[in-house]
């Protein structure tokens, strides 16, 4: 008799249990699409990723490109260009962080950590200041002091490898997250 | 909407300063401490200041600022310039406004010039631009703000407006250097601004035969765009008046109550 | 809502509903027959006030939905077009965003109120610690309403605030991006934020109707922070309260309509009359005036991820303040030296309101302002977790009143007052 109640008791508590998590599975299934609905859309994810073909572009030059909203400086550097940036001692600079989103945030503003492969700088093209599009320095037009870019602004100079020297701008030209598809074709976002 | 360059242009203002920054502190001097009808809990907006105001808007700033957010109907509201309608609506047929497509679906003619229709009172006041892009190319890169809400757009409203307008002509103090293609004024942020100086003496004539000199048409234009920031003020502050005096009455009534019932609880 | 009820129906009416719905008989006993400690001051007047601003927002909030459209390129001229073109639009308007300044100035009042006479201690908490959920919602609520007018503040002032989850560990540019619904504040960001602003100020009156119901079963603290010992204590919440709730709130009316019809941008920002530009941002990025002090907090911080922690930390740690007031007294009047820590305290979330409101890099006489704000940061966090324990239990009370009445009504107080 009182073996009959507690195997009854027993099964009770078993479907007791078992409703409860199958009926908490078929909540979480419900939340789910809840939450994730709020995720970026088909159509912000398409945007947000934009694929830049290198291979027209000449060394010494910079194509812009928009990218989520912000101009996107892609810049094929020449071998001048590269040397004067490795030629920086990075204790000296204003930042000395890479400010690179494929780095981990205490990487220092080192050339090599600017760039993926050296011949070139991917950049978001926002000054670190007060959000203008700096305009790029070339041979033929200089801008700032130090060949790389000159936000007009307030004075803000970028050098070759985005680096802030020299007016009020914070922080270095930010890298975005970024991959080579190929030798001539990135990924960025 | 073409609203939308609004920001932009206002951003290229405040960052229309300096590299200069290092020699002189090019902080903006406070505003001059001119005084305006509209001001204070009674203060009106003076009709005639607003026509005249109206009239250098639309002389001067139109060739490069839109004021979008106002319709040729407003000008003939209460409380603002108050055109007759039949003057309202002789402005609204000067300007021209983009048409509509036309019966083909056209909007631009034979030579890709687009096509434009007069305006009626119904339609907002015309930009001088298309987009953005066209403005910053005819103003070597700046963007010309709307002036549609300028006034309450800036720290230190009315006052800042008229000392931009009538702060040029300084002299450059030693030390500071005027960037190229920029125009000294020591009232705007980096005293580098892109707007050349654009009041002067008799730049417009005014029918009713007030002497048009700089302060005077910047006090006149400086009015308008007041009211076209905030073209309800006169109806607010009225309703105000009515409100607070029931108000006051009310918490006199209550007061009364209040001291009778609780005469008993002591 | 709670304790023997001494409402009778008077009518077949009444007594019909009462025996179905007993509505007519909650009304009776909680804004009527409810008693109430009879030396409340003009500080108590506050809990009816911020109903009444409840109920203004949500008032005014539906209608000016009715006008406003949810979307990046055309919210700010629809906000516009409700300022000129619908009829009695800028009162509407203007009255919902001073509301929103008014709003958080009765709650503070009112929190600062709670916290002088002790309000928050047993058999209180749970209306205290409702109470703080009130004013995070509303925090929200606030936060939410301020992006959907898309001027320069609203939006930096998002990208600001909703970049501060991104401070999270491993998770946190996602919980951003989640937030965002993009890889930015836009569109998406807007139209969920609308939802939200419509949503919470429901649920802040749903919460409100816990707390005034968990108000009710112990009844009002009261200054002198003693219980009600006899029904001299106490007079009927009507007309006695009703009258001068009544008179109070008529007095903050028209402090509001000040505001509305003479200074409508007294608490906004010139910034905010410009259209949101994701390309440009504007020179000081200042959060609206109720949540500087927080601000101040994040910024005297240098490392980020410590900032949001802290800014953070200083709402939770109101939930505990039940806990970590050790003292037998509730009110400062009898706590000589609470009541000077209590003053120090709210000086303080001045200074740091005024840290935030200023550029990171200012100095007030020779000190940096972040230093200053560091300092403030440290009292806070030092009045609740270390000065109210310690003092509570080291300090010697002032002697208490033999009752309410006695202080009121002098010794004469054991006859009856009515």
């Amino acid at each position: 008799m009182a073996a009959t109640k507690s195997d009854a008791g027993t099964r009770r508590d078993f479907l007791y249990v078992a409703s409860g998590a199958v009926g908490a599975v078929g909540v979480a299934a419900v939340a789910w699409p809840l939450i994730d609905q709020m995720n970026p859309s088909a159509a912000a994810l398409a945007a947000g990723v934009t694929e830049v073909d290198l291979a027209t572009i000449q060394p010494g030059q910079q194509v812009i490109v928009k990218w989520r909203g912000h101009p996107l400086f892609v810049r094929r550097r020449t071998p001048a260009e590269i040397a004067a940036s490795k030629a920086v001692d990075v204790a000296s600079l204003p930042d000395a962080l890479a400010n690179n989103d494929n780095l981990p945030s205490s990487a220092p503003a080192t050339d090599a950590n600017r760039v993926i492969k050296p011949e070139w700088l991917i950049l978001i093209g926002v000054c670190t200041h007060l959000g203008c599009t700096p305009t790029v320095s070339t041979p033929q037009m200089p801008e700032g002091d130090y060949g790389g870019w000159l936000c007009h602004c307030h004075g803000s100079m970028y050098d070759t490898a985005g680096r802030i020297r020299k007016g009020p701008a914070p922080r270095n030209l930010e890298v975005p997250i970024y991959s080579f598809l190929s030798d001539t074709r990135i990924k960025v976002g | 909407m073409h609203f939308k360059t609004l920001s932009l242009g206002i951003a290229i203002g405040l960052l229309a300063s300096t590299a200069s920054f290092a020699a002189v502190d090019t902080k903006r001097l406070p505003p001059k401490e001119e005084k305006f009808s509209f001001e204070g809990p009674f203060g009106t907006y003076d009709r005639g200041s607003l026509q005249r105001g109206y009239q250098v808007y639309k002389e001067v700033c139109a060739a490069c600022h839109s004021a979008g957010h106002l319709a040729f109907h407003n000008l003939t509201e209460k409380g603002g310039p108050e055109f007759t309608e039949a003057q309202a609506k002789a402005l609204a047929t000067a300007a021209k406004v983009p048409a509509e497509p036309n019966d083909k679906g056209e909007t631009t003619d034979d030579k890709g010039v687009p096509l434009l229709r007069s305006a009626t009172l119904a339609d907002h006041l015309p930009s001088p631009f298309p987009n953005e892009a066209a403005a910053r190319a005819n103003n070597s890169g700046a963007l010309p703000p709307d002036l549609s809400m300028i006034v309450k757009a800036r720290e230190g409203g009315p006052q800042y407006v008229y000392s931009i307008l009538t702060g040029f002509h300084g002299k450059t103090p030693t030390g500071f250097k005027v960037t190229e293609g920029k125009y000294f004024n020591p009232y705007f942020e980096g005293w580098n601004i892109s707007m050349p100086p654009p009041l002067a003496a008799n730049s417009v004539t005014y029918s009713d035969g007030t002497k048009a000199t700089v302060e005077q048409e910047a006090h006149d234009v400086v009015t308008f765009l007041s009211w076209a920031s905030e073209p309800k003020m006169e109806e607010r502050k009225q309703l105000g008046f009515g409100v607070l005096i029931f108000l006051v009455a009310l918490a006199g009534i209550l007061f009364a109550a209040y001291r009778r019932v609780w005469k008993d609880a002591h | 809502m709670s304790g023997p009820s001494t409402y009778t129906p008077k009518s077949g009416i009444e007594k019909w509903i009462d025996a179905r719905l007993p509505l007519p008989r909650l009304m009776h006993d909680t804004m009527q027959t409810f008693p109430t400690p009879r030396n409340l001051n003009i500080w108590y007047t506050f809990g009816g006030i911020l109903t009444f601003c409840l109920a203004v927002q949500i008032v005014t909030g539906v209608v000016l939905a009715m006008h406003y459209v949810a979307n990046a390129g055309l919210a700010f001229d629809s906000v516009e077009a409700i300022m000129r073109d619908v009829n009695y639009g800028w009162l509407i308007r203007y009255v919902h965003a001073n509301g929103a300044s008014m709003f958080f100035i009765a709650v503070y009042i009112h929190m600062f109120r709670g916290l002088y006479y002790g309000s928050y201690k047993a058999p209180r908490e749970l209306i205290w610690i409702i109470g703080v959920l009130i004013y995070l919602l509303m925090m929200a609520a606030a936060f939410f309403g301020y992006v959907l007018v898309w001027g320069q503040m609203s939006f930096w002032g998002a990208t600001v605030i909703t970049n501060l989850f991104s401070a999270i560990p491993v998770v946190g540019t996602h919980i951003a991006t989640w937030l965002w619904g993009d890889f930015a504040v836009g569109d998406a960001t807007l139209n969920r934020f609308f939802s939200l602003h419509y949503l919470v100020p429901f649920i802040i009156a749903a919460v409100v109707g816990l707390h005034i119901w968990a108000l009710h079963v112990p009844g009002n603290n009261n200054p002198l922070g003693i219980d009600v010992k006899t029904p001299q204590d106490t007079v009927p919440f009507h007309p006695y309260y009703t009258v001068k709730d009544a008179f109070y709130l008529v007095l903050f009316v028209i402090v509001f309509a000040v505001f509305v019809f003479y200074a409508p941008n007294f608490f906004g920002n010139p910034d905010n009359y410009q259209q949101a530009n994701p390309l440009v941002t504007p020179p000081d990025i200042v959060p609206e005036w109720y949540l500087l002090p927080f601000y101040a907090m994040l910024r005297s911080i240098p490392n980020k991820l410590a900032g949001v922690i802290v800014m953070g930390g200083a709402i939770v740690t109101l939930v505990f303040i039940p806990w970590l007031d050790t003292s037998r007294v509730r009110s400062c009047r009898f706590r000589p030296t609470m009541k000077w820590l209590f003053w120090f305290f709210a000086i303080s979330c001045v200074i740091l309101g005024y840290c935030g409101s200023q550029p990171v890099d200012k100095a007030f006489a020779g000190i940096p302002l972040v230093w200053i704000a560091r300092l403030t940061t440290l009292y806070y966090f030092g009045f609740f977790w270390v000065l109210m324990p310690i003092i509570g239990l080291i300090e010697t009370p002032k002697k208490l009143p033999a009752s309410i009445a006695q202080s009121v009504l002098g010794d004469s107080a054991a006859t009856p007052a009515e």
